[in-house]
């Protein structure tokens, strides 16, 4: 057996210089960018994009392809739109429906989560619930409307079944692959920092797992808000409020194709809000924390 | 079996030597064996190796690849059972790190450190000071609220030894840590580390395949043999620290190693 000395006292005389000079010569520099050059680059493409789809709707109108009760002018379906606002029936429709969609996003979250961490990291369950999740999210949620209305009768929990039987598989099944995508390492080092299994979920295991399962949340409110306009055009009733579903469906019956179009505009203004709103941003400050935020120019 | 202290002063204080004084090794390694498969017919991975790391001690842990090195900080940490055998740390879990720093991309350099000493029950307010005091014992007190993508390599593998540091393990297992680093990072990184072992009083178990880097680092070169692996030859390093990787009292000794390392490599080519 060696003998071992102990360790020399004497710092060593190494003032870090050389160091210091190493890390600023391999640090990254991100640029920032000006507003107006922002503005130029994100917003006005889009813009430009909508402009030249209005401006062929116009000219399909004028140049009478089809009938204008087919195919209303842009003006006349915006008049609809201004027409139901100031008689209070385009806020009652969108708040309706947001409410139902967010509430009943919100319950698949909680549940769809539990659900995804449990199937996961437990072998045998994984084993047993796998192939119905996928199965689930595969089918549309739709098909559960007749079940929802015999079980639920014409309720808000007709909507919210249907919501959650879209929701919580997408978001289940994108925590899992979320997780199965972890280096093995990161569970290692949690271990070595001497996480229990609970403060690993915590701190490793969902943090980790977020890129997952984000993708799942996104694929779980589109899947929501699709099948809760399907329910709403099916189970329409005068106590349960109006959505948007049931907006368009007034739209039908009077054969009003610019209330119709009103009702549609509706429903894609609200799925690229909540996109604008809370994922787009949610998304981009989580790709660039992890340095995975690719601008293209 | 000493109690750990958990106390983030107790690195400096006299908690350390205490534990030092029950037992006159911080990690003991009796006999251990370890199989990844069942069966016999195929030699261990480890077959009844033993070895004693004294506390405040600097080994370095030479083989060739598949080895069993890796295994061996495995079982030290605790990662994995050993077969059979017996290993004691009497200070408590050791750290390990790894030869990618296995840093969390969710986290800032600094709360990297800190999620350490979080883990280990720490106060918030103390655990913010002693993040500041190990990154700047690693030189990196500027980048508290830097991201890991926006370092260099040899920066994050600095970021990691100061999160292995925040474990207030007597012990540190390294396992190839600067194996991926280009040439000058590496010499400066070895500089580095030998400082912050001086100044810890750490016990470390450094595993590497580069002869130079292990005579450069150790007080003691324990080359170990390829399956089964145990230990096969020490020497002890005399050369006095800090040591140039390129002096020639270095290179002599790293020549003499490299012998037998390659005595020991060409003995599987028989079979």
């Amino acid at each position: 057996m060696a003998t071992t000395k102990p360790p020399a006292a004497a710092p060593i005389p190494s003032d870090g210089d050389e160091l210091a000079g190493l890390d600023a010569l391999s640090v990254v520099r991100q640029e920032t960018e000006s507003l107006p050059s922002r503005f130029r680059r994100k917003v006005l493409p889009p813009l430009v994009a909508i402009a030249v789809a209005l401006g062929f709707w116009e000219l399909v109108v004028l140049l009478e392809l089809k009938p204008t009760y087919a195919v209303p002018p842009p003006s006349e379906v915006w008049h609809t739109l201004t027409e139901q606002w100031s008689e209070g029936n385009v806020q009652a429709a969108v708040t309706n429906s947001l409410r139902r969609g967010v509430v009943g996003f919100l319950a698949s979250v909680v549940i769809g989560t539990v659900i995804g961490v449990i199937v996961a990291r437990v072998r045998p369950i994984r084993t047993a619930i796998k192939p119905i999740l996928t199965g689930l999210q595969i089918m549309p949620s739709v098909a559960w409307v007749p079940a929802a209305i015999i079980w639920f009768g014409l309720s808000d929990a007709t909507y919210y079944a249907v919501v959650l039987l879209g929701a919580v598989p997408s978001i289940a099944i994108g925590l899992i692959s979320g997780v199965d995508q972890i280096p093995p390492l990161f569970h290692r080092v949690g271990r070595v920092l001497g996480a229990s299994r609970l403060t690993a979920v915590r701190h490793v295991l969902m943090p980790a797992a977020f890129p997952g399962y984000f993708a799942g949340l996104k694929q779980g409110w589109a899947f929501s808000w699709r099948s809760l306009m399907a329910a709403e055009l099916i189970a329409i009733s005068p106590e349960l409020g109006l959505g948007l579903g049931g907006y368009l469906d007034i739209g039908r019956e009077l054969n009003d194709m610019s209330w119709v179009l009103s009702g549609i505009f509706l429903i894609l203004v609200v799925g690229i809000a909540v996109e604008l709103i809370v994922f787009a941003p949610l998304e981009r400050r989580m790709l660039r924390n992890r340095g995975l935020l690719v601008e293209t120019r | 079996m000493a109690t750990f202290d958990l106390s983030p002063s107790g690195r400096r204080s006299g908690g350390r030597s205490e534990i030092a004084a029950a037992t006159d090794y911080a990690v003991r390694i009796d006999k251990v064996s370890k199989r990844f498969d069942r069966r016999s017919d195929t030699p261990p991975v480890l077959d009844e190796m033993s070895l004693d790391v004294a506390p405040g001690e600097f080994v370095a842990l030479l083989g060739a690849s598949g080895c069993g090195k890796s295994t061996l900080l495995n079982l030290v940490a605790g990662l994995e059972p050993a077969t059979s055998g017996r290993i004691e740390v009497p200070g408590g879990p050791a750290a390990l790190m790894f030869q990618e720093p296995a840093l969390f991309p969710w986290l800032t350099a600094g709360r990297n450190v800190e999620l350490a000493l979080r883990l280990r029950g720490i106060a918030r307010d103390e655990r913010k000071v002693e993040t500041q005091r190990l990154l700047e014992l690693v030189r990196l007190g500027q980048s508290y609220q830097t991201r890991i993508h926006e370092l260099s390599g040899g920066m994050r593998q600095r970021v990691a030894l100061a999160r292995a540091l925040a474990q207030n393990a007597p012990v540190l297992l390294m396992d190839e840590p600067f194996a991926a680093l280009d040439a000058i990072t590496r010499d400066l990184l070895h500089d580095e580390l030998t400082r912050i072992w001086s100044e810890t009083g750490l016990s470390i178990v450094f595993v590497t395949h580069n002869v130079r880097e292990a005579v450069r680092l150790g007080q003691r070169v324990v080359l170990m043999s390829s399956r089964p692996g145990r230990v096969a030859r020490e020497w002890t390093v005399d050369i006095p620290q800090p040591r140039r990787i390129e002096a020639p009292e270095v290179a002599h000794l790293a020549g003499v190693i490299t012998e037998d390392l390659r005595e020991e490599i060409r003995r599987h080519g028989h079979h």
